[in-house]
């Protein structure tokens, strides 16, 4: 299973990579895109809009089903990946490349509760 | 889990299996759309041995099938040929949908789906007490007799089952859709459920898994359950247990055209059919906006609500499509809308049948 070293995770299978610039990268983990299959549609986020840690930002659909990918911390999207719209199976290809949204982190928010690789190892290992 | 004699096979080329209807069946085996595509385009053979194959003989086989199914085996004139049916309950509800074939003249073999086929067993074992008629009725799935059925489905699908059963060549080449053929315990049916050409094999059980690598060899794409859904969505074929069940007439599934009144016979099911009419339209729904439709959604037209009943992305449209329940009086044509998580998207209805050999009909 391919599970980077520097990036962190959440429980609900996101990947988190902190930029230089401070904002957050976020896309799914090569796990998550397995268990879906072939994606065929992503919803995308709002540029500028706030979200809550936990908050649903984005929709992932595959064939078989729809999964919702929320925000891993609290803070304001300023980015996100437009080629996914019209080639959502770059997830499919190689999901540590294809980010969705990049959001820039409230004041107040803390990647202290995110996993690390081994962390994540063991999460999807137990179910 | 209940499992196929294929099922080492599916597992040792990195399938990725799921429950079924209670069978552990492969959903596809690295990428649904690549397999979709390569029955559309090529070949693609799948494992269907979950369908139960029922034979049914005896003196009185044929009157207990004029009775026990809504279309009617009468019309099986020739030896070999098919028929689509239901078969219905009292109350004119849809129990499965079925291919019934007429091998001989008193012997008949009927397909039913994987997860009814002991429910439709029963019903059908009831029926021959009830009317006491000389009916033998023997199911082909488990046992020391049991067959499995491969689908070999796709335009060049015809060409590698000849290329791959030399013997069969010349049957193969002259079967005409919808009918069967049969050479001791092998049965070749060209029919399917993808809306292409091909066939669908029954043979012993033991032989399965050398029909099936011969196939690959000779360039088929295995296929898993997934490819089989999109493809039969496209087809506008429908799935028992979504887009109809116990509670759904066949008027108001699509399958009006599958229910024989014609003749005179009292079927299962007729008189409440008749009684009830149709209440709906069946039809097909292309999205025009970006989404990807699902079951259970809504439906709203300017003729009242409606339920998408099977939804997914069209790998062939590169859109999404449904199959939808809707009012009486809709028609193709129609703009609606469907709620998709809490926002209306725009839906043209259509005919229900999306593409049939490769081209696109919508």
């Amino acid at each position: 299973m391919n599970i980077p070293a520097d990036l962190r995770y959440t429980r609900s299978h996101e990947w988190i990579r902190v930029e230089p610039d401070g904002t957050i990268s976020v896309g799914i983990t090569d796990h998550a895109q397995e268990l879906l299959g072939d994606l065929v549609f992503i919803e995308l986020p709002e540029v500028g809009s706030e979200l809550a840690a936990e908050q649903e930002a984005a929709v992932v659909e595959s064939v078989k089903a729809a999964a919702d990918v929320y925000a891993p911390v609290a803070g304001t999207i300023v980015e996100v990946n437009a080629a996914l719209a019209e080639a959502p199976e770059l997830v499919n290809q190689d999901a540590y490349g294809a980010w969705l949204f990049r959001i820039a982190p409230a004041a107040s928010s803390d990647l202290h509760g995110l996993l690390d690789a081994a962390g994540y190892a063991q999460l999807i290992d137990a179910a | 889990m209940r499992k196929t004699v294929l099922n080492d096979w599916h597992r040792r080329h990195g399938a990725r299996m799921v429950d079924f209807g209670g069978w552990e069946m492969p959903l596809h085996y690295g990428s649904q759309i690549d397999e979709h595509h390569a029955v559309r385009r090529e070949a693609g053979v799948f494992d269907v041995s979950h369908m139960c194959a029922v034979d049914i003989g005896g003196r009185d086989a044929r009157a207990f099938l004029r009775r026990l199914l809504a279309n009617d085996v009468a019309r099986l004139q020739l030896p070999g040929k098919a028929l689509y049916s239901t078969m219905l309950n009292e109350s004119g509800g849809v129990i499965d949908d079925l291919i019934v074939y007429h091998l001989g003249e008193q012997s008949y073999r009927v397909v039913v789906n994987a997860a009814t086929a002991d429910r439709d067993l029963a019903w059908m074992v009831g029926r021959t007490e009830d009317w006491q008629l000389a009916v033998s009725i023997a199911q082909r799935r488990n046992g020391n007799d049991a067959l499995a059925m491969i689908a070999v489905q796709g335009p060049l699908a015809r060409g590698k089952v000849a290329e791959v059963l030399p013997e069969q060549r010349a049957t193969c080449e002259a079967l005409k859709p919808f009918f069967a053929a049969t050479s001791g315990q092998l049965m070749i049916a060209r029919t399917g459920y993808t809306g292409e050409d091909g066939f669908e094999i029954s043979l012993p059980a033991a032989q399965a898994e050398s029909l099936w690598a011969a196939l690959v060899a000779a360039g088929v794409s295995p296929c898993g359950l997934g490819a089989r859904d999109t493809l039969r969505l496209e087809a506008g074929m429908n799935l028992y247990g979504q887009d109809m069940d116990e509670s759904v007439s066949p008027f108001d599934a699509g399958l009006g055209w599958t229910v024989d009144l014609e003749s005179p016979r009292d079927f299962v099911g007729r008189s409440s059919l008749v009684a009830r009419g149709q209440r709906h339209q069946f039809l097909g729904l292309v999205l025009l906006d970006r989404g990807v439709l699902r079951a259970h959604q809504a439906v709203r037209t300017e003729h009242g609500e409606g339920e998408v009943t099977s939804g997914s992305f069209s790998p062939t449209m590169a859109q999404s499509i449904a199959l939808a329940r809707l009012p009486l009086a809709s028609t193709p044509g129609d703009r609606v809308q469907v709620l998709i998580r809490d926002r209306l998207l725009a839906a043209r209805v259509v005919k229900p049948c999306f593409v049939r050999n490769g081209h696109i009909l919508v």
